[in-house]
């Protein structure tokens, strides 16, 4: 699916410094039976966010105030390690898409999530866990504070202080996302060469 | 003399068709599984394009997420599941793939069904939109779960775009102690290196514990290799692999088989191949283990006291969190804890030999009255050898009732859901929070553990069995 292409982005960020965010709190599994991708914002950590009678949980970031009412929408999300680990449901790319987040930062992610992110249009920024440790602590001390994450240079920066950090992203990957193009135009323009290696195959 | 190249490398390296310059490799997949819950989307991708199906006779479709584990024969009473089977039916029909949906006498869990036909087999790629995948890597097979954008890129180029994984070799050498099931050794595996440790690499198994297991013994090992954040897992076919695929429905026959004996039997690590991490580990360290806390990398020997938050890996406050959910406390013994429910099944445990190591203990006991013991077989063939071997007269007699399979209660997308606080042994390969229904508390163990707990009502060492 087509999806708007990712440049510079500056953002107030949402912070979740909970390590092992698998995607069954992303989004529970109950709520895969769609067979459209539409309105899976809305349960976004849908059991973290709400309680059993869906009144929301004053406790969760994303029902905090401060993160949610000053400013306008927050589209980086900030979490701890591990992030995005367990099922592979693209899901939860979407979800957090739809929720209105086009980045998402941690010192480290699942490989499945991660891919998914890249395929969905959601950048997502792996930086080191003393840079993800100095955001954390930055959004305490000043939950708007801003970040910058800018692609095509591969940064990430602490705009009130200019702290940065370089990110990693593969040529491919940051072409596709700054272009908005998918895998599947590149693999689609490859396809005779694919039949004929199909041809080859034993099984 | 070539380079020494490992098994991953050697099944690799024979399906890249393309490298793309500091990017992924382009990868011809020769196996796309499929089920309800994350096709849809991608089908409605392929429509957006105006896209064929390159290759329909590669994929194939059955219904399992989301499916009841009770009287199947009447219609899907949930609509909105009911929409995603009848979803499934459309497409696969309209795209001619192979599909055995609900009530198909081949109908059941994408892992189980595909090696017990015969699809799967060694030297392969196989991907499905679903992170245990990697169960077919007991094969010898490169298989990992995908998501739904890399589903529609398979469906219309029979290719993803990966970049190569890093390796990673776990042997596990000496035998097994008195209870100690493959189940029992991955979740050791797991609370060794954390439920992150191979995150980024792709795992072959190796050593002597492997060599000696059963192919539903490497299918459970494989099976949970993600749940330690690898892509993948791998175990070296041998005897073992073509003994079991042998004259399956959908295995090469006669000179076809023949001819890829050879090179089934090429496909090993050589002598002196790197990996970028290699780990060994002793079987005598390993007895059964169980989980306490909400990511499979938690668990602990079934005789120890869970521990303090200094001698985890995880965060402090997240391992808090953590126990905080599973009503559980530091240093408290696993051994003796009450429990509600028993979970036997899923692509993990939902196996012929799981039913008959559920049934070894079971045997002459009765279920406890406080447990309601789901016991869910990963697919109708297994419904029926576990008939046809008299263990539903064993489970019968002890006061167990047998479900019709499907994923069921692993992920609870269906009915089977454990209710909010209640504790519940399971066979399955997640403990996340939540994961068997809102509010659930899972303690991930192996069929005998299970076993164990369903007639004593709680957590109990197998070892007191057998």
């Amino acid at each position: 699916m087509a999806y708007d292409n990712f440049t510079i982005l500056r953002s107030a960020a949402v912070p979740m410094p909970i390590e092992n965010v698998d995607t069954d709190q992303i989004i529970p599994a109950r709520f895969l039976k769609a067979t459209e991708r539409k309105g899976f914002g809305d349960n976004l950590f849908r059991d973290w966010r709400y309680n059993p009678d869906n009144t929301p949980k004053a406790d969760f970031v994303l029902n905090n105030p401060t993160y949610s009412a000053n400013g306008p929408a927050r589209k980086i999300l900030v979490g701890g390690k591990n992030f995005g680990s367990g099922s592979s449901r693209e899901h939860a790319a979407w979800a957090i898409y739809d929720y209105g987040f086009r980045c998402v930062v941690s010192s480290f992610f699942a490989d499945i999530f991660k891919n998914n992110c890249l395929n969905v249009g959601i950048l997502p920024v792996t930086v080191s866990h003393e840079f993800a440790d100095r955001i954390f602590a930055a959004i305490e001390a000043d939950p708007s504070t801003e970040l910058e994450v800018n692609l095509p240079e591969q940064t990430i920066t602490l705009l009130a202080t200019g702290d940065s950090e370089r990110f990693a992203i593969n040529e491919y990957k940051k072409h596709n996302l700054l272009n908005g193009y998918d895998d599947i135009d590149y693999l689609l323009s490859m396809k005779s060469e694919i039949e004929a290696f199909a041809d080859t195959r034993p099984f | 003399m070539s380079t020494p190249k490992t098994l991953f490398d050697k099944v690799w390296d024979a399906h890249v068709i393309r490298h793309v310059e500091d990017g992924p490799d382009v990868l011809f997949i020769d196996r796309h599984f499929i089920h309800e819950v994350t096709s849809p989307v991608a089908f409605l991708g392929l429509e957006g394009r105006g896209a064929p199906v390159l290759f329909p006779g590669r994929t194939f479709a059955t219904a399992d997420h989301n499916t009841p584990t009770l009287n199947q024969h009447l219609p899907v009473a949930d609509p909105l599941s009911a929409n995603q089977l009848r979803a499934l039916e459309v497409n696969t029909a309209k795209y001619g793939i192979s599909h055995w949906g609900l009530g198909h006498q081949k109908n059941g869990i994408v892992h189980v069904i595909g090696p017990e036909n015969g699809i799967t087999l060694p030297g392969m790629t196989i991907v499905c939109g679903d992170s245990h995948t990697s169960t077919h890597g007991a094969f010898g097979a490169i298989a990992f779960g995908i998501g739904t954008s890399e589903v529609e890129m398979v469906l219309a180029s029979q290719c993803i775009m990966q970049p190569k994984p890093k390796k990673m070799r776990i042997t596990v050498n000496g035998t097994l102690s008195k209870a100690v099931m493959p189940k029992d050794v991955i979740l050791y595996i797991i609370a060794q290196i954390s439920a992150s440790g191979a995150t980024g690499y792709f795992v072959e198994y190796a050593g002597e514990v492997f060599r000696n297991m059963s192919m539903e013994g490497r299918m459970t090992v494989c099976n949970m290799s993600i749940e330690m954040g690898a892509r993948g897992g791998i175990i070296a076919p041998d005897q073992t692999t073509l003994n079991y695929l042998n004259g399956r429905e959908m295995t090469p026959k006669g000179e076809a088989w023949d001819r890829l004996v050879p090179y089934w039997e090429s496909l090993s690590t050589d002598e002196g191949a790197e990996f970028d991490v290699d780990l060994t580990f002793d079987a005598a360290n390993i007895e059964p283990q169980i989980t306490y806390g909400t990511n499979p990398g938690l668990g602990t020997g079934i005789s120890r006291q869970i521990p303090v938050a200094e001698a985890v890996k995880d965060g402090a406050a997240s391992y808090k969190k953590s126990l905080q959910y599973m009503g559980f406390a530091e240093n408290e013994s696993m051994v003796g804890k009450p429990i509600d429910f028993v979970f036997l099944g899923s692509c993990t445990n939902g196996r012929i030999e799981d039913f008959r190591a559920f049934a070894s203990i079971v045997k002459g006991h009765r279920k406890a009255d406080n447990v309601t013991a789901w016991l869910v077989p990963g697919s109708h063939v297994v419904e029926r050898q576990i008939k046809e071997e008299g263990i539903l007269d064993i489970l019968t007699e002890a006061g167990f009732e047998l479900r019709q399979p499907g994923c069921s209660a692993c992920l609870a997308m269906n009915e089977d859901k454990i209710p909010a606080g209640k504790y519940a042994v399971s066979t399955s390969n997640r403990n996340f929070e939540g994961r068997q229904g809102p509010g659930a508390r899972t303690l991930l163990a192996s069929p005998l553990v299970a076993a164990a707990a369903a007639v004593t009502g709680k957590v109990t060492d197998p070892r007191e069995f057998i």
